[in-house]
């Protein structure tokens, strides 16, 4: 990361500067996933396995989509997907 | 990487807008004919005209090294080490640093210089942010050159919902600038953790709550008062009523920062007010670590959990002020911290005696917790100039208007206990044949603000904690 600004810590300093990762959950019975494809080049075919391994495994799953993989997903995007699962997979690369 | 000095030579500090430094421009082009000479310009590198080497300082990195606090400064070298320094044009001290070569003929004797950019007001904090050692404890933070630095605030959770100023060090050295307390100084444990807060802390905080350095004072008295063991911040905070940290500054401190206590008091609008409040809470949340839904338990909470702080009008001589009242000197500053619920507005546009007024005022303050109850928490009412004259009017000073609220604040118990007026809130059956008290007697604090016209005042509830009163009271400190 290139610094452009630093600031100092307002808090008393009990907690990691780097934030922790959320903890995976302990199962995924009764949760959705969602499943995004960026818009990049066999991200779906990627999905389209993980979802068949879902629905093996009975997880639920909602697929979801950037409308182009040069920009950041919409707000509404993220808010639809914020609203129907719980958590999320993402097909980064191609 | 600024270019290194020479080891012998005379060094001269100018900037173009310095009158002083225009006039001896002459004098610099002849010292630059016999010597070494460096000319340091901190505001035009084409200034001065016709000498050799110039160095632009725009940045005022070498000022600041230099320590220069005025232009035009001359400085002579020898050896790596600085051996003689005058500010300003005095012939006699150029002579003798530079030579004849800088007795400047045809200039008057002596001419004063003019302030270096580099000591300008809020330029040496950041000099010493960005070249020197700001001396802060507190842990860096970096920021990524793409993001914004509010944002950072927002996703570290630092903030209370609203923006914040980003905590840079040339901020929070402007900040430490308001007090002459060393920054390690510990004010306190910060409830609920009980952190150590230094008043370095107490300056990043403010800074984020957008406080000017002049409020420092206040900020750590009021923090100080909020301290207090019989104020009882913990349970203040990790309660499911609605209450939170009521300020309230009196005497000299109020008016040196610029507070409201007229229009608009209790609202919007006022640097000082909103952030004094404001700093108080973002210390609680990010030093003690009291965020809602973690020891915040808060059931509905309050706006004023964002920031509540006012000054109260003191401006009639005849109105003995709150922090008086509770004992101290007139002529100091104090705060005074309630345990508050919202802003209950009371409207009375036809009582036009003391005693009318009073019956009327007692009427909105039974409704304090709730109507039935007299444990449910003490109150601050803040009397509207319009109210208050008719209390003036009819001879009625603070003592008068206190006793006279307290005996009409009695009521019969039979009214109050449990299912009376087929309501179940309501006191102990045991309480039946009592005369029962809204309010112990130091139980209802009366301060003055508000604009002038508006026959309104305002009653602003306490918190059921206050009830134990041996253990949890308003309390008020004076702001050293």
């Amino acid at each position: 990361m290139n610094i452009s600004s630093k600031l100092r810590d307002p808090t008393a300093e009990t907690s990691p500067t780097r934030r922790a990762r959320l903890a995976p959950p302990p199962s995924l019975d009764g949760k959705v996933v969602a499943l995004m494809d960026i818009g990049k080049s066999r991200g779906a075919e990627f999905l389209d396995r993980l979802e068949g391994h879902f629905r093996t495994a009975g997880v639920a799953t909602k697929r979801y989509r950037k409308p182009t993989n040069t920009k950041v997903a919409p707000p509404a995007v993220l808010q639809t997907i914020a609203a129907e699962a719980q958590l999320a997979v993402i097909a980064l690369s191609d | 990487m600024i270019e290194v000095l020479p080891a012998d030579g005379l060094v001269i500090v100018a900037k173009h807008e310095c009158h002083t430094c225009v006039l001896v421009e002459p004098v610099m082009q002849r010292l630059d004919k016999v010597g070494p000479l460096t000319v340091i310009t901190q505001d035009d590198p084409a200034f001065p005209r016709g000498v050799g080497r110039v160095l632009d300082d725009q940045q005022l990195e070498r000022s600041f090294h230099l320590n220069i606090e005025a232009v035009p400064t001359l400085i002579r070298f020898e050896g790596g080490r600085e051996v003689g320094r005058t500010v300003g044009w005095d012939r006699a001290e150029w002579t003798r640093l530079a030579g004849e070569a800088a007795a400047g003929e045809g200039l008057p004797a002596w001419q004063p210089g003019c302030g270096s950019r580099s000591v300008e007001p809020g330029v040496q904090e950041a000099l010493i942010a960005r070249y020197g050692d700001p001396g802060l404890a507190s842990r860096e933070i970096p920021v990524g050159e793409w993001d914004d630095p509010i944002e950072a605030c927002f996703e570290r959770g630092w903030s209370d919902g609203l923006p914040v100023v980003p905590p840079t060090d040339e901020r929070i050295l402007r900040m430490l600038g308001g007090t002459d307390r060393r920054p390690d100084e510990i004010v306190g444990l910060i409830p609920p953790n009980l952190a150590p807060c230094t008043v370095e802390k107490v300056a990043i905080n403010a800074v984020m709550a957008g406080c000017k350095p002049e409020y420092m004072p206040v900020v750590l008295g009021v923090l100080e008062a909020a301290l207090d063991p019989l104020f009882v911040l913990h349970g203040l905070l990790c309660t499911t009523h609605f209450s939170g940290p009521l300020v309230i500054i009196n005497g000299p401190a109020a008016k040196a920062v610029g507070m409201n206590s007229g229009v608009n008091a209790l609202g919007q609008g006022n640097r000082a007010n909103a952030t004094i409040g404001r700093a108080l809470q973002l210390i609680v949340r990010n030093v003690g670590g009291g965020l809602p839904g973690g020891m915040d338990r808060a059931t509905l909470g309050n706006p004023g959990k964002y920031t509540f702080c006012f000054a109260e009008d003191e401006s009639d001589p005849d109105w003995e002020p709150l922090a008086q009242r509770r004992g101290i000197e007139a002529g100091k500053s104090a705060v005074t911290l309630f345990h508050a619920e919202g802003v209950h507005g009371f409207i009375d546009q036809k009582s036009r005696t003391p005693e009318e007024l009073t019956r009327s005022l007692a009427m909105g303050l039974f409704g304090v917790g709730h109507p039935k109850l007299c444990d449910s928490g003490n109150a601050v009412l803040v009397l509207s100039p319009e109210h208050y004259r008719i209390f003036k009017d009819g001879g009625w000073n603070r003592r008068r208007i206190e006793d006279e609220l307290y005996q009409a604040l009695k009521r019969p118990g039979r009214d109050l206990v449990y299912g009376a007026q087929g309501v179940p809130e309501g006191l102990p059956a045991s309480m039946a044949d009592k005369i029962v008290d809204k309010f112990p007697p130091d139980g209802l604090l009366i301060v003055r603000a508000g604009g002038p016209a508006g026959l309104f005042s305002a009653i602003i509830g306490g918190w059921p904690g206050q009830r134990v009163r041996e253990e949890c009271q308003a309390v008020t400190h004076e702001i050293r």
